[in-house]
C-alpha cells in the first residue's frame, strides 16, 4: 500500500529526499517554532522595561536589551509573529490572485480579454511598489495586519500573473485539454482539473517565493514606520535601533540579531524552492 | 516601429496617467482636513498668507468641477510646478528633487550596472562548476535574501563602526562645502561607498542565482549535450548558455528595477542618505504633500526612463525583436 502511495505521487518522494528541502525544512520549522514559542520562553512582555539598558546578550536577556532597557529577544519573538502573518497572508492572496489572472489570460489568450489582463498586470509591474506602497499606508491612519497584508499583495501579484499565464499558454493546447473542451466542460472546471492540478508543484513553489516577497515588502514598511499601527514588528525593532543610533553604538544585537533571523528564514526557503526545483524538474533531477 | 515597442509604450503612458490621477486623489482623500493643518502650520509665518493662497489655488482649485482640477493638474505636470515644500520652507518642491536626484542617480546607477555585469558573471561560474557552486550559492541566497535596510545596518556596524574605515551618515561631511574641488569630491565619494556598497551587495545575490540557475538549464539542453559529447571545454559550453541566459535577466532587470528603487528607500534612511527616498519618507511624515507628489511622480518617471531603456537594449540584444523590425518573424 506505501509502495502505492509513493508511486502515485512520487514527487513527493523526491522532494522529501533532497537534501536541500531538508535542511531548508528544518530552518523553517526551527524559525516558525521561534515565533510560535518564543513568547513563553520570556518573563517580560515587549513594551516593558526589563532591566538595565544597554547589555549585550547573557543567560537573563537572550538577545540583550535596548538603550531603554526594553528585551530585545521577547520584541523579536513577537515582531517575527506579526511580521509572518502578515507575510503569510499577503503571500496567499498574491499567490491566489496571480494564478486566477494568470490562469484566465493564458487560457484565452490572445484575446483582447488577455491583452488586458496582461496590460494591466504590466503595469504593475512597473510601478514602483515601495514608493506606491508608501503613498498608500501613508492615507491609512490605522493599520491592522489583515490591511497591511492586502497593500502588500497588491503590488506583489503581477509577476506571479505573467509566469502563471505563460504556463498556461503552454498546458492547454495539449490533447486533453482539448478534450475536455470538446466534451463541453465549464472553464471552470478545465481550468481547475486540467491545468491547476497539472501545476500544483508549480504553483507551490510560487507561493514560497511570494512568501519571501512579501515578508520583504513587509518588513521594508515596518521599517519605514508604515507597518501595523498597533504592537510589534520586526522591521519596527529594527527601526527603533537605528533611529536610537543602535549601530553608532555598537548594539549589534539590536541592529542586527532581529533582521538576521528574517534572513535566515528567506535563505532556507530559497534552499527547499532549489531543492524542490529539482526534485520536481527531471531534467535537472538526474544531474 | 515594431509590435515590441509599441505595446510597450503604451503601458508606459497608461502607468504615467494612472500615477498622475493616484497623485491627483492623495491630498483630496487624505484623512483629515490638510487645508486645516496648513492653516495651521503657515499661520506663524511671515507672508505665509499669501503663499498658502497661492498654493491652495494651484494644487486644489476646490471651487471649481473636479475635471477643471483635474486638467489644471495635469497642466502643472507638464509645466514642473508642483508647488512649495512646507518642511523645507519656502524652496519650490522642484528645487528639492533637483538637490536630491543626484544622489539617488550617483548609488543608484552604479551599484544596478556593476552588480548585474559581476552577479551574472559569478552566476554562470557555479552554474558551471559542481565545486564552486557548493561553497558560492549558500552566499548568493543570503545576499539576496536580506532585506536592504537590514544589510544597510550589517554593511554600517562592519564597516564604519567596528573597522571604522566609512562615514555612515550624511552625504558629505558636517564641514565640507559642495563644490567641484578634490577635497569635496574625495569626502563625497567616502561617504558614498557604504550606500553603494549595500545595493551592490543585495542585488548581486539575485543576479548571481538568476544566471546560475538559467546556466542549469541551458546545460541540460540538447545543444549542451552535443557541445559536451564532441569533446568542447567547459569554458565554451558557458559561453553558449551564457549568451542564451543573459536575455531573462535583462528582462529581470526591468522587473525588479521597481524594488530596488524601494531598496534605495530604506538604505537612504539608514545612511541618512539625502536622496529622493528620504525625502518622500521626510514628506509623508510631516504631511507635506506637495513634495510626496514631486517625488511620487519623479521616482515614478524614472523607474519608467529606466524600463524603457532596457526594453532598447533588450532590442538590440534579441536577434528575434530585432529581426522584427526589417522583416516580419
Amino acid at each position: 500500500m506505501f509502495k502505492d502511495f509513493w508511486s502515485k505521487h512520487e514527487n513527493i518522494y523526491y522532494a522529501l529526499t533532497n537534501k536541500k528541502v531538508i535542511f531548508g525544512l528544518t530552518i523553517v520549522a526551527l524559525v516558525f517554532m521561534l515565533a510560535a514559542f518564543g513568547p513563553m520562553l520570556t518573563p517580560y512582555e515587549y513594551g516593558e522595561y526589563a532591566g538595565e539598558g544597554y547589555l549585550p546578550p547573557s543567560g537573563d536577556h537572550f538577545f540583550g536589551t535596548t538603550i531603554d532597557g526594553r528585551d530585545v529577544f521577547t520584541r523579536t519573538v513577537y515582531g517575527l509573529r506579526s511580521t509572518l502573518l502578515v507575510g503569510a497572508i499577503a503571500g496567499t492572496v498574491a499567490t491566489l490572485v496571480g494564478c486566477i489572472i494568470g490562469f484566465l489570460a493564458g487560457y484565452y489568450g490572445g484575446s483582447i480579454f488577455d491583452e488586458l489582463l496582461m496590460m494591466l498586470t504590466n503595469i504593475f509591474v512597473v510601478i514602483p511598489q515601495l514608493a506606491l506602497l508608501i503613498v498608500i499606508a501613508a492615507f491609512l491612519e490605522v493599520r491592522g495586519v489583515i490591511i497591511m497584508a492586502f497593500i502588500v499583495s497588491l503590488t506583489a501579484w503581477p509577476w506571479t500573473a505573467r509566469a502563471v499565464r505563460s504556463q498556461t499558454l503552454s498546458l492547454k493546447n495539449q490533447e486533453y485539454v482539448s478534450l475536455s473542451r470538446i466534451s463541453a466542460l465549464s472553464v471552470g472546471r478545465i481550468l481547475r482539473e486540467d491545468i491547476a492540478s497539472n501545476m500544483f508543484s508549480y504553483v507551490f513553489m510560487v507561493f514560497i517565493q511570494q512568501f519571501n516577497g512579501t515578508m520583504l515588502a513587509t518588513v521594508q514598511l515596518e521599517f519605514l514606520g508604515l507597518g501595523p499601527t498597533k504592537g510589534i514588528s520586526l522591521g519596527l525593532v529594527m527601526q527603533n535601533a537605528v533611529n536610537w543610533n543602535g549601530i553608532q553604538l555598537g548594539m549589534w544585537w539590536w541592529a542586527i540579531i532581529p533582521g538576521l533571523i528574517l534572513t535566515i528564514l528567506i535563505t532556507a526557503l530559497y534552499f527547499v524552492n532549489t531543492g524542490l526545483d529539482a526534485a520536481f524538474n527531471p531534467r535537472l533531477r538526474e544531474m | 516601429m515594431g509590435k515590441y515597442l509599441r505595446k510597450k509604450i503604451i503601458v508606459y503612458i497608461i502607468t504615467f496617467i494612472l500615477a498622475v490621477t493616484i497623485n491627483f486623489f492623495i491630498p483630496r482623500l487624505m484623512p483629515g482636513d490638510p487645508i486645516q493643518s496648513l492653516l495651521s502650520r503657515f499661520s506663524g509665518m511671515e507672508g505665509g498668507r499669501e503663499i498658502l493662497e497661492n498654493q491652495l489655488t494651484l494644487l486644489f482649485n476646490l471651487d471649481q468641477p473636479l475635471w477643471q482640477q483635474y486638467a489644471n493638474f495635469w497642466k502643472s505636470v507638464f509645466t514642473l510646478d508642483f508647488g512649495i515644500s512646507i518642511i523645507q520652507f519656502p524652496t519650490p518642491v522642484l528645487d528639492i528633487i533637483k538637490r536630491a536626484i543626484v544622489y539617488d542617480l550617483s548609488v543608484l546607477l552604479p551599484a544596478i550596472i556593476l552588480s548585474w555585469i559581476v552577479g551574472n558573471k559569478l552566476g554562470a561560474f557555479s552554474g558551471t562548476d559542481k565545486r564552486v557552486d557548493k561553497s558560492t550559492m549558500p552566499f548568493f541566497y543570503f545576499l539576496a535574501s536580506s532585506p536592504y535596510f537590514w544589510m544597510a545596518g550589517l554593511v554600517a556596524f562592519f564597516f564604519g563602526v567596528v573597522i571604522g574605515w566609512f562615514p555612515i551618515s550624511g552625504a558629505y561631511g558636517s564641514t565640507a562645502t559642495p563644490g567641484l574641488n578634490w577635497s569635496f569630491i574625495k569626502d563625497f565619494l567616502h561617504h558614498w561607498f557604504l550606500p553603494f556598497f549595500t545595493m551592490f551587495l543585495v542585488q548581486l545575490g539575485g543576479w548571481a542565482i538568476g544566471m546560475r540557475n538559467m546556466i542549469m538549464y541551458e546545460k541540460s539542453s540538447n545543444y549542451s549535450k552535443y557541445m559536451e559529447t564532441l569533446g568542447s571545454s567547459k569554458k565554451l559550453i558557458r559561453k553558449y548558455g551564457f549568451r542564451n541566459g543573459v536575455l531573462p535577466q535583462v528582462t529581470g532587470l526591468a522587473l525588479r528595477l521597481g524594488r530596488i528603487v524601494g531598496g534605495a528607500i530604506t538604505v537612504q534612511v539608514v545612511f541618512n542618505y539625502p536622496g529622493l527616498g528620504r525625502m518622500l519618507l521626510d514628506a509623508v511624515q510631516n504631511q507635506d504633500y506637495f513634495l510626496m507628489q514631486g517625488i511620487f511622480l519623479t521616482i515614478v518617471t524614472m523607474v519608467l526612463i529606466a524600463n524603457f531603456t532596457v526594453d532598447i537594449i533588450y532590442m538590440f540584444i534579441d536577434p528575434r525583436v530585432r529581426l522584427s523590425f526589417t522583416e516580419e518573424v
